[in-house]
């Protein structure tokens, strides 16, 4: 990573436990610069939302526990911080499935994002029409019930929703699950949006390793618990590797697993 | 008109009155249930305590007077003064407060992302605890409960009703005790605050968002704790509201902590998620139980009263679960 950024957000080797006995992050480090979008890719399973979830530190409410290692955010540890201290600060988490608050409505919604905020109701309703800006369709669906609208509509809203607390950083759990193709371009569209204007930074856990990586500027891969490749996302989508797991390109003749040097290869990574 | 209708208005004005206390209760029930899936088994003790409480400023009782005099060998029972009805019930306001902030701190804070069942447990005990702490604080003697309220038979409601019967007829006019009157109204301005209250305010707004995603809610920094404590402390109003009316109808003593039984066939009926629910709840088994009583009682020997609601719930799980207003599963296809 380039020295001259600044790193708003680093994870240090942390462990995670789930129930006290199973052991999901072996050791995950990461760091996220300022004003970047950083991708943390992988596949079921690896760790991606449990890594988002100990930022944000609500493991607590699923019985899971960082064990080991630090999180900083700004210089200061925040692994022992409540989530609502954390808002304040600046990191918002949009959980995987959107979770709406399915009986509100979507500017209900969007305005219990502005909770913590005490900067008075003229602030927060300018930074509802910036929702509504980048969002236009919430304008629309402002009144109706967060339930009855569409997936897509329901991931703006929490996408705006999270906007709505002022962040620094916002942690996007899978932001494309469920979502038609040409609408998971719409929306990563947005997030870039949003991360040159408004300035907001993104941790970005996806599956969609093809889309992730032509937005995102840096990039991390996960498997079973681990980080087993990190580097800029233009490098990892040429890489040869990556492109056979994870972008399912691969480089001309057909692989089978008979084909020892192939096997190797996957192996060394699950290792 | 001939006595027989007046007689049968009668019955469900006195049935809708009934059913409005029963409202009370289950409201309380509702608003916990809400915001944290709780079901408070406490709810009736609350009331109970409440109300003890509040006598116990009125009369100027020296709280755990008995404890006190026993340990010490002293003889003090009162303070002498009492305060008068305005600050007593601030003050036990105050002390419902409190108690919702204990309960949060000792009790609910321990048992996050448990079983319902075991904090169905939990407040199973606290309802012991509080109905032992409540005769140790103010001992356990009947005591009259009076904040003012107007109560007895309405002679003006007698006469205007006596001149609807046909004349010749032999009818005397209708009761209807004008405490039940006042607690009707007190429980639809109490609906009435708490619907603007979490409709309109950032407060409510994030205790309906706790009700939805308890874990969305804590992304957006919305502290569960803190909803927590504002949700008992509102349901120990309620209480105390309850346990006023209740009281004062009835004197307060342990039978008090009962009411809460009655609470839940309301609540099958309504819809634990739904506060109109527990409103249109109560009124259908008040006047459900009067006119029943009224119109088949006879016929089977009377005190049908004491199961009927009861009976009306068992009906209403067999065929529709949520209850009337349960909390609409919103599906899309």
């Amino acid at each position: 990573m380039s020295e001259d950024n600044n790193i708003v957000l680093t994870v240090n080797n942390i462990e995670v436990i789930y129930d006290h006995v199973i052991l999901v992050l072996k050791g995950v480090s990461l760091e996220v610069p300022e004003g970047g979008i950083v991708a943390l890719l992988g596949a079921n399973g690896a760790g991606k939302t449990t890594t988002i979830k100990s930022i944000s530190n609500i493991l607590g409410t699923e019985r899971g526990e960082v064990t080991k290692g630090s999180i900083e955010f700004m210089g200061e540890k925040i692994e022992n911080l409540t989530p609502t201290e954390l808002v304040k600060r600046g990191v918002v988490q949009v959980m995987e499935g959107r979770h709406c608050f399915e009986h509100l409505t979507v500017e209900e919604n969007l305005l219990t994002g502005a909770y913590i905020r005490k900067d008075g109701k003229k602030q927060i309703r300018d930074d509802l029409e910036m929702v509504y800006s980048y969002f236009p369709r919430l304008k629309e669906r402002a009144r109706s019930q967060a339930g009855y609208t569409s997936g897509g509509e329901q991931q703006m809203t929490a996408v705006g929703r999270a906007l709505m607390a002022r962040p620094k950083v916002i942690l996007l759990d899978e932001p494309s699950m469920g979502l038609a193709p040409q609408l998971v371009e719409e929306i990563f569209e947005i997030i870039r949006d949003l991360n040159q204007k408004e300035k907001v930074t993104f941790l970005l856990a996806e599956q969609n390793t093809t889309v992730a990586l032509r937005y995102a500027t840096y990039g991390y891969i996960l498997e079973n618990g681990r980080v087993v490749m990190d580097g800029e996302a233009r490098s990892l989508a040429e890489n040869e590797d990556v492109k056979e797991f994870y972008l399912g390109i691969s480089g001309g003749d057909k692989k089978s697993f008979r084909d020892v040097k192939h096997y190797r290869r996957r192996k060394r990574w699950l290792a | 008109m001939s006595p027989d209708i007046l007689n049968t208005i009668e019955v469900i004005l006195n049935g809708l009155m009934t059913g409005v206390m029963y409202s009370l209760v289950a409201l309380g029930f509702v608003l916990i249930f809400k915001a944290s899936g709780i079901f408070n088994y406490a709810q009736g003790v609350m009331a109970l305590f409440a109300a003890l409480t509040l006598v116990g400023f009125q009369t100027g009782q020296i709280p755990f007077a008995h404890l006190i005099n026993d340990m010490f060998g002293t003889h003090y029972h009162n303070w002498g003064v009492g305060f008068n009805n305005f600050i007593a019930i601030v003050l036990t306001i105050l002390v419902m407060i409190l108690f919702a902030w204990l309960v949060e701190r000792l009790v609910l804070k321990h048992l996050v992302n448990q079983e319902p069942i075991i904090l169905f447990m939990a407040t199973i005990g606290l309802a012991f605890f509080m109905e032992g702490l409540g005769d140790l604080m103010w001992g356990a003697n009947i005591k009259t409960l009076d904040v003012g309220i107007p109560s007895g038979g309405s002679f003006w409601w007698e006469d205007v009703t006596r001149t609807w019967a046909s004349a010749g007829s032999e009818y005397y006019g209708m009761y209807i005790d004008v405490l039940d009157v006042w607690a009707a109204a007190i429980a639809v301005l109490l609906v009435v605050i708490l619907t603007l209250f979490s409709q309109y305010t950032k407060t409510g707004r994030a205790l309906r968002a706790v009700a939805d995603d308890h874990q969305a809610a804590l992304t957006v920094g919305i502290s569960l704790r803190t909803i927590w404590v504002i949700v008992w402390s509102i349901a120990g109003m309620v209480a105390l509201v309850a346990g006023i009316m209740w009281g004062s109808k009835s004197g307060v003593q342990f039978s008090l902590s009962l009411i809460a039984l009655k609470a839940l066939p309301v609540l099958i009926l309504g819809g634990f998620t739904s506060i109109p629910g527990a409103i249109v709840g109560g009124l259908i088994i008040g006047v459900g139980e009067k006119l029943f009583e009224f119109w088949i009682g006879p016929l089977v020997g009377g005190a049908t009263e004491n199961w009927f609601a009861y009976v009306l719930a068992l009906f209403f799980l067999m065929f529709r679960p949520q209850g009337l207003f349960g909390e609409r599963i919103i599906e899309r296809v």
